[in-house]
């Protein structure tokens, strides 16, 4: 792909993201937001396949498209899908709060190194190096996702894999029928 | 020039988003969405610093090709999964409430709670 | 729910021919995350949602007979199990935690390859459980 290209696509995808962004702040049927937020997932999967990520891609559509729209779904089918009007007094202190911390990193964005480049720090850190160039020799495996995933970084895994259960659990204790109502059922 | 740094302008705005929509809105439902933006953005900023200019996906390719970095997808593609997970534990947070206070909203539940503890 | 079933023919028929094509779409993208995009995480999520289109579209107590919960929650933790235990089993052949070269030593790479695949399957199985398992749960609330 041209550079040309690649910048128009790029500025274009991120545009349509944040509009969508702001269309989800503004709107109060929630519905209408639940399927926006599928589409603002989406996109930032295409985003993703356009900056190489293929890998991280894959898992937004999946999750983005499938699991979180029909959790939405069924947290309003057992609640409500209308926003009610928030009062005032919240949003002049919510906006300059969000605009203040905006503005800091605005500012400290200046200092960080040009999108693209090769000689940044994330770059020639010897550990990129290392498992780069290594991983052919060392696994054999073509998807360097993959092996860094479950073998360079494989606690890391077990760790979220943990984190994902655990949250299972959790849902499980907060909606799941409780053991006197079982009980009750089966008597 | 405007576009070497475009893309974490976008992730600050999507950062500004989402904490006005958390702290404006008094709906749980919003607070969680304005939560997820939020994530959203981090996942991008950290996407884009592993962005080489002319490089790949991180699939060998033989040689001589330049791959993006895979370090910043490893930890993004575990993070969106869990982020999933736990926005779940959030949702389910949101229908206990709902049948506690039959709301979604947050001063709404406030004040239930506030008449509550003043007849009491 | 019930009228869904009744009337829309059209859903019902392509869903019976959507469904089938997931699941398989699903474990090519598990065992295939080694040479493509793809792996585990992905995975789980794909299936789960194989599954999740079934109930949306047949009922949810039509999918609880394909997967039953109880099924489900020993699932979830087995997936932690498989993962884990392939750390412990090169533990015990006194290596470092979770280091797959242990399970065979002489072709180191051989072992790589087998841990990753063992790996990547306790994250599937346990990723599509718990998906499965807040489906369950929050579409089971509502029906009492």
């Amino acid at each position: 792909m041209s550079a040309l290209a690649f910048d128009a696509l790029n500025v274009f995808l991120l545009a349509c993201l944040v509009v969508t962004g702001l269309a989800i702040a503004r709107l109060r049927g929630l519905f209408a937001v639940a399927m926006l937020s599928g589409i603002y997932s989406l996109l930032s999967a295409s985003v993703f396949v356009l900056l190489d990520a293929v890998d991280v891609a894959f898992t937004e559509a999946a999750v983005g498209a499938g699991m979180t729209t029909v959790l939405f779904l069924a947290t309003f089918g057992l609640t409500r899908s209308r926003e009610h009007a928030a009062p005032h007094q919240k949003r002049v202190p919510a906006l300059l709060v969000a605009v203040a911390c905006g503005g800091v990193l605005l500012v400290a964005l200046s200092d960080m190194p040009p999108f693209g480049a090769a000689d940044t720090p994330v770059q020639t850190d010897p550990i990129t190096e290392r498992y780069v160039e290594t991983t052919h020799e060392e696994v054999g495996i073509p998807n360097m996702v993959t092996t860094l995933l479950a073998s360079y970084r494989g606690f890391d895994t077990l760790g979220e894999v943990v984190v994902v259960f655990t949250a299972g659990i959790a849902v499980l204790m907060l909606l799941g029928r409780c053991s006197r109502e079982r009980a009750e059922d089966e008597s | 020039m405007i576009l070497a740094h475009y893309n974490y302008w976008v992730v600050v705005l999507l950062m500004m988003i989402g904490l006005y929509t958390v702290m404006a809105h008094g709906n749980l439902v919003k607070k969680l969405l304005g939560l997820s933006m939020f994530q959203t953005s981090v996942f991008l900023m950290f996407i884009s610093l592993g962005k080489i200019e002319g490089g790949t996906a991180p699939i060998l390719a033989g040689e001589g090709a330049v791959y993006s970095n895979p370090l910043p997808h490893v930890l993004i593609l575990t993070a969106i999964v869990v982020g999933v997970a736990t926005t779940a534990v959030g949702l389910a947070l949101v229908v206990r409430i709902h049948e506690a206070y039959h709301t979604i909203e947050e001063h709404e539940a406030v004040k239930q709670e506030q008449r509550e503890s003043g007849q009491a | 729910m019930r009228a869904l079933q009744q009337e829309h023919v059209v859903l019902r028929v392509i869903a019976k021919m959507l469904v089938p094509m997931i699941l398989l779409f699903a474990l090519y993208v598990q065992f295939h995350g080694d040479y493509g995009p793809g792996g585990g995480f992905q995975a789980g999520v794909i299936f789960a949602s194989g599954i999740i289109l079934y109930a949306l579209v047949f009922g949810l107590s039509a999918a609880r007979q394909v997967l039953p919960p109880p099924v489900v929650r020993r699932l979830a933790p087995l997936g932690v199990l498989l993962y884990a235990g392939v750390g412990v089993f090169s533990l015990l052949s006194d290596r470092a935690f979770l280091d797959y070269s242990a399970i065979d030593p002489e072709h180191p790479s051989h072992g790589q390859h087998l841990g990753i695949l063992l790996v990547e399957l306790g994250v599937g199985i346990t990723v599509a459980s718990v998906m499965l398992m807040l489906f369950y749960s929050f579409a089971g609330r509502g029906r009492r």
